[in-house]
C-alpha cells in the first residue's frame, strides 16, 4: 500500500478520530489547531482555531455535527464541525486531557490533569442540543486516583465510566453516583502508565496500551483481563479493527533517544496482532518518530497513524491484508 | 511540480500605482487540463512572487479511483462542504497531502531463530577464521557459516530487504560492520568488538586485494570464488552489479588472506580465458583518498 502523508501539524500528533461514517478524520496535535481531513484522499477540509495550548483529545458526535476537544490551555471546546467555529468553552483550573461523548451525545466525560496542587478529576457534563442552552456546570465530578488520568470513556448504556492513567490501574466508576465500582487487579494489570484506551465497536471489551511495553484486552462489564499483547517498545496508542480480529499497537522508543540510534532501532512501526491468538501479524513502518495516535476507519479498510514526527499517515489496506493467515 | 520562471515583464516599480493591491487581474486565468483517460490532470496557475516575478506553476496530478466505497448521503454532502480555518488560504504549492512514493508493506515478522544468529555473526570474520579453521563461507543474510553463500541463502526472503548492498566500492565495505544488515549499532554502543584503528581496517581491505576485470555478464560471486579458491584462502569476493539493470558490470574484487596466494593467482589467471573472455587480473589500485 502507498500511505497518504498528511503534514498539517507542526508539532507531534496526540490523537486521531474518525467520524461514524468514516469519511472524516479528525487529528489533534500539540500545535493548537485540531484539523479535519477527508479520510479517503487525505485532503484537508479545515482547522479549528481557538485553542491556546496543545490539544490532547477530541471526540465527534454521532451525527458528525459537533466536535469536542480537550486542551492544555485548561479548556474544552465544543465546535461546529462544518463551520469550524467554537460554540462553547468549558473552563477548568487545570489542563483537560480526555473527552468522550456518551451514547446519545447528551453527556460527555472530561478529565483534567493534576495541576498546581489540584488532583486529577473526571467531570461529567451535560451537552445541550442547542449551544445557547449549554452550561459549564458539571453534573458530577470524580476525584481519587493519583496522577494523571490519560483516558476516560463511557461504559455500556452510559452506566459506567472506565478510566486509566498514570497509576496504571484501570478503574470503573458509576456514572450516576460517582462510586468506584471496580479496579483492575494488581498482579495482572499494567505495571506502568496507561497511555491509551480504546473500546471495541460493540463496546463489550476494550484495549489499553501502557508504557510497560504491553497492551491488554479487558471485559467492559466485569473488568476481567482477557488477553495480553507483548511488544518490545512502550505502547503509546492502540486501536482495534472493526472488521477483523486484529489489534494495532503503536509506540516506539522514547523521543529523547531517537537521534542517537538507527531508525530501525526505534521500532516506530504500527504492529498488528491477532486479537485472539495474540500472535504478531506484522508491522507497518514509515514514521520517523514514535507513534502517538492510531485510529481505524469504521469500515475496517483503512487506518491512520499519527507520530511524534508531525505526520499523519493514512493507510488503505491492500486486498491481501484481508486474507492474512497467522 | 514544474516551476518555470518567465522573464519578468513587470516590476512593482514600473506600475503606475504601487498600492500593494492584488495584481491578479494581470495574470492569465487558471487552466485545468484533463483528467484524461489515464487520470492525469494538469492545473496551470500563475502568480506573483514576493519580488514581483511572474511565476507559472504547473501542477500535474493523477486522479486515482480508490475502491468503490459506498458513501452515505451525509458523507456525500460533507464532500462539498466549503473549506474553513487554515485550509481556506492554502497555498498552491503547500503540498500538505502527499502520497508516499514508497511502497509500504505489512511486514510479516521474521521466522524464529534467524534474528539471534544474525547477531552472533557480527564479529570479525577474519578473526573467527584464524580460530576455527578456514570457514570462509559466511552468509550475510542469515549469518550461517560454511553452509551457503549469501546469494543462495534459503532465508533470503525472510530477512529484511537489503537497502545498502548496492554497488559499493570495495574499500568501503567493512565486512564486520556492513555485513550484517538490519541491525545498525552506533560505534559508541558496540560492545564486544575490540577497537580497531581506521588505518588498520583499511590496510586489511586494500592489501591482498585483486581486481578482476573483463568478466562476463553472468559471472557471479560464487563463480569467482570457485575460480580463485585453488590459490589459497579467500576472505572476500565481490562482483560489481549495475544498480539499474541488475547485470554484472564486468569487474570484481577478490581479497586473499595471504599475499603470496594473491600473487600466484595474478600470475596464473591474468590473461586466462574464462567464459569466452580473457580475464585481466591485477593488484587492486589503492584508492586515491
Amino acid at each position: 500500500m502507498r500511505p497518504i502523508l498528511m503534514k498539517g501539524h507542526e508539532r507531534p500528533l496526540t490523537f486521531l478520530k474518525y467520524n461514524r461514517e468514516g469519511d472524516l478524520l479528525f487529528s489533534c496535535a500539540k500545535d493548537h489547531n485540531p484539523t479535519v481531513w477527508f479520510a479517503d484522499n487525505g485532503e484537508r477540509l479545515g482547522t479549528y482555531g481557538g485553542h491556546n495550548g496543545a490539544v490532547w483529545t477530541c471526540d465527534i458526535s454521532r451525527d458528525s455535527t459537533r466536535l469536542i476537544t480537550g486542551s492544555a490551555d485548561q479548556t474544552a471546546k465544543i465546535w461546529d464541525v462544518q463551520m469550524g467555529t467554537p460554540l462553547f468553552t468549558f473552563n477548568f483550573d487545570s489542563p483537560a486531557r480526555s473527552v468522550d461523548f456518551a451514547v446519545g451525545d447528551k453527556l460527555a466525560v472530561l478529565t483534567t490533569d493534576p495541576f498546581m496542587g489540584l488532583p486529577s478529576a473526571i467531570h461529567i457534563k451535560r451537552i445541550a442540543r442547542d449551544p445557547e442552552d449549554q452550561s459549564g456546570e458539571s453534573i458530577l465530578t470524580l476525584k481519587g486516583p493519583q496522577g494523571r488520568i490519560n483516558r476516560a470513556v463511557w461504559g455500556p448504556l452510559n452506566r459506567t465510566i472506565i478510566s486509566g492513567g498514570e497509576d496504571s490501574v484501570v478503574r470503573m466508576w458509576d456514572a450516576e453516583t460517582g462510586k468506584l465500582l471496580k479496579e483492575s487487579e494488581k498482579e495482572e494489570g499494567h505495571k506502568k502508565t496507561i497511555t491509551s484506551l480504546s473500546k471495541s465497536v460493540d463496546g463489550s471489551h476494550f484495549l489499553t496500551g501502557s508504557l510497560d511495553k504491553s497492551a491488554k484486552l479487558w471485559d467492559t462489564r466485569t473488568l476481567k483481563l482477557i488477553k495480553t499483547y507483548g511488544t518490545e517498545r512502550p505502547v503509546n496508542a492502540v486501536a482495534m479493527s472493526p472488521l477483523l480480529d486484529h489489534v494495532v499497537l503503536g509506540g516506539g522508543q522514547d523521543a529523547s533517544s531517537v537521534t542517537t540510534t538507527d531508525h530501525r532501532a526505534g521500532k516506530f512501526e504500527a504492529k498488528f496482532y491477532d486479537k485472539i491468538l495474540t500472535g504478531e501479524i506484522g508491522g507497518v513502518k514509515g514514521h520517523f518518530g514514535p507513534i502517538n495516535a492510531l485510529a481505524f476507519n469504521p469500515d475496517g479498510r483503512s487506518f491512520s497513524s499519527g507520530g511524534e514526527d508531525g505526520y499523519v499517515r493514512l493507510h488503505h489496506f491492500d486486498p491481501d491484508y484481508f486474507n492474512i493467515k497467522i | 511540480m514544474v516551476r518555470e520562471e518567465q522573464p519578468n515583464k513587470l516590476r512593482w516599480g514600473e506600475l503606475d500605482e504601487d498600492d500593494g493591491e492584488d495584481l491578479d487581474f494581470l495574470l492569465p486565468p487558471k487552466q485545468v487540463i484533463g483528467p484524461d483517460e489515464s487520470g492525469i490532470k494538469k492545473v496551470i496557475e500563475y502568480k506573483f512572487t514576493d519580488d514581483g516575478n511572474k511565476v507559472k506553476v504547473t501542477t500535474t496530478t493523477r486522479i486515482r479511483k480508490l475502491a468503490n466505497a459506498r458513501l452515505s448521503k451525509r458523507a456525500v454532502e460533507r464532500r462539498s462542504w466549503p473549506k474553513f480555518g487554515d485550509a481556506v488560504h492554502e497555498d498552491v504549492g503547500s503540498r500538505l497531502t502527499m502520497v508516499s512514493t514508497e511502497e509500504i508493506l505489512l511486514e510479516r515478522p521474521r521466522a524464529p531463530g534467524t534474528k539471534s544468529e544474525e547477531a552472533k555473526s557480527s564479529g570479525d570474520p577474519l578473526a573467527q577464521m584464524s580460530k576455527g579453521g578456514a570457514v570462509l563461507m559466511v552468509c550475510r543474510t542469515c549469518g550461517k557459516k560454511g553452509d551457503h553463500w549469501t546469494s543462495r541463502c534459503p532465508y533470503k526472503d525472510l530477512a529484511q530487504p537489503s537497502e545498502t548492498f548496492v554497488d559499493k566500492p570495495p574499500t568501503e565495505t567493512n565486512p564486520s560492520a556492513g555485513g550484517t544488515k538490519g541491525a545498525y549499532v552506533p560505534p559508541s554502543m558496540r560492545g564486544g568488538v575490540p577497537e580497531r584503528s581506521g588505518t588498520d581496517m583499511r590496510r586489511r581491505n586494500e592489501e591482498n586485494s585483486v581486481r578482476v576485470t573483463n568478466l562476463s555478464e553472468d559471472t557471479r560471486e560464487p563463480d569467482l570464488l570457485e575460480l580463485f579458491r585453488p590459490f589459497g584462502s579467500v576472505s572476500r569476493v565481490y562482483v560489481a552489479i549495475d544498480q539499474k539493470t541488475g547485470t554484472s558490470r564486468g569487474f570484481g574484487f577478490v581479497n586473499f588472506v595471504n599475499r603470496e596466494d594473491a600473487e600466484r593467482a595474478i600470475n596464473k589467471l591474468n590473461g586466462y580465458g574464462y567464459d569466452n573472455l580473457i580475464l585481466r587480473v591485477e593488484w587492486a589500485a589503492p584508492r586515491a583518498n
